[in-house]
C-alpha cells in the first residue's frame, strides 16, 4: 500500500488544483480545453490565462525537481512515429470529446456527469484494448 | 491579471501533483493501461485520490454565489451522449493507449526537454487545431 502514496498524493495535488482553479476563476481545470483555446481559428480572449496555466504546468515537474532532485519525468517509450500518430489522435480526440483525462476524468467524474463518466470510461477501456494490441497481440511497441 | 496568477499557481499545483503521481512517465501510465501483462494499478490511485478531493472541494466552492476572482462560475452545460463525445474518447483512447500520454502530462513532461514529448505535443496541437478548422467551418448541427 505504500507504494501508491505519492499515486494518491499526487492525485489529492490534481485535485487541489481543480478546486483551487474553480473556487478562483470559475473554470474547469480541463487541460485539452486550456490548451484548444489558445489554438487557431478564432483563440479565445483569456489567451494569458490559459498561457499562465500551462506554464504553471510545465514548472511543476521543476520544482519537484528541485525539491527532491527528480522530476518524475520518464522518457517516452514509444518511437517517433507512434509519438506523432498518438499525438494526432489525442488531440483530435480530445477537442472532439470535449475533454481529457483531467477535464472528463477527474472533474467531470467529481461532478457526476453522466457526458464525463461516459467519456472517462470510453477512453480508459479503449486505452487498455489498445495497449492489449500493441503488447500482446502485435507484441511490440 | 489576477486571473493570470490563479491560472499560473494553479497550473503549478496541478503540475506537482502530475510529477508525485507518476503521471509524467509513459512506462508508468502504459503499465496501468497493460491490465493482460504486469498490471500496475498506481494511477487507479491517482484518479481516486484526485476525484475525491475535487468532489469535496467542488461541493464547498459551488456553494459560494461566485467564485472569487470572476463573476461567475463557468460550467459544462451540454448533457447528451452523442457521437462526438464517444468517438472523440474513442480516438483519445487509442492515442493514450498508443504512447502512455495524455495532454496534461505530455505539456508537464516538456519540462525535461525530450525531443519523442515536443514529437507528441506538436502532433497534439496539430490534432487539435484541425478539429477545430472543420468545426468552424461547418454549421453546428443543432442535434449534434
Amino acid at each position: 500500500m505504500e507504494a501508491f502514496y505519492p499515486a494518491l498524493l499526487g492525485g489529492a495535488l490534481i485535485g487541489a488544483a481543480a478546486v483551487l482553479l474553480m473556487g478562483l476563476t470559475g473554470r474547469i481545470a480541463g487541460i485539452s480545453g486550456i490548451l484548444g483555446g489558445l489554438l487557431p481559428p478564432a483563440p479565445a480572449e483569456d489567451r494569458g490565462f490559459r498561457a499562465a496555466f500551462l506554464i504553471g504546468l510545465v514548472a511543476g515537474p521543476l520544482a519537484v525537481l528541485a525539491a527532491t532532485g527528480s522530476s518524475g519525468i520518464g522518457a517516452p517509450v514509444s518511437s517517433y512515429p507512434v509519438l506523432a500518430l498518438a499525438g494526432l489522435l489525442v488531440g483530435a480526440g480530445t477537442t472532439l470529446g470535449n475533454g481529457c483525462t483531467s477535464g472528463h476524468g477527474v472533474c467531470g467524474m467529481a461532478r457526476l456527469s453522466t457526458r464525463s463518466i461516459t467519456a472517462t470510461i470510453t477512453f480508459t477501456l479503449i486505452a487498455m484494448a489498445t495497449v492489449f494490441v500493441v503488447r500482446h497481440l502485435i507484441g511490440g511497441n | 491579471m489576477t486571473q493570470i496568477i490563479a491560472g499560473l499557481i494553479a497550473g503549478l499545483v496541478f503540475g506537482i501533483g502530475l510529477a508525485v503521481s507518476g503521471m509524467t512517465d509513459p512506462a508508468v501510465v502504459l503499465g496501468f493501461l497493460d491490465v493482460a501483462g504486469a498490471w500496475n494499478p498506481a494511477l487507479a490511485f491517482v484518479l481516486a485520490g484526485a476525484v475525491i478531493v475535487t468532489f469535496i472541494g467542488y461541493r464547498v466552492v459551488l456553494k459560494r454565489p461566485a467564485p472569487v476572482l470572476a463573476p461567475r462560475f463557468s460550467l459544462p452545460a451540454a448533457t447528451a451522449i452523442d457521437r462526438e463525445l464517444v468517438g472523440g474518447a474513442a480516438l483519445f483512447g487509442i492515442g493514450w493507449g498508443l504512447a502512455g500520454y495524455c495532454p496534461g502530462p505530455a505539456i508537464a513532461s516538456l519540462a525535461a526537454l525530450n525531443r519523442g514529448t515536443l514529437v507528441f505535443v506538436i502532433a497534439l496541437l496539430i490534432g487539435m487545431a484541425a478539429v477545430r478548422f472543420v468545426r468552424s467551418t461547418r454549421a453546428r448541427p443543432a442535434t449534434s
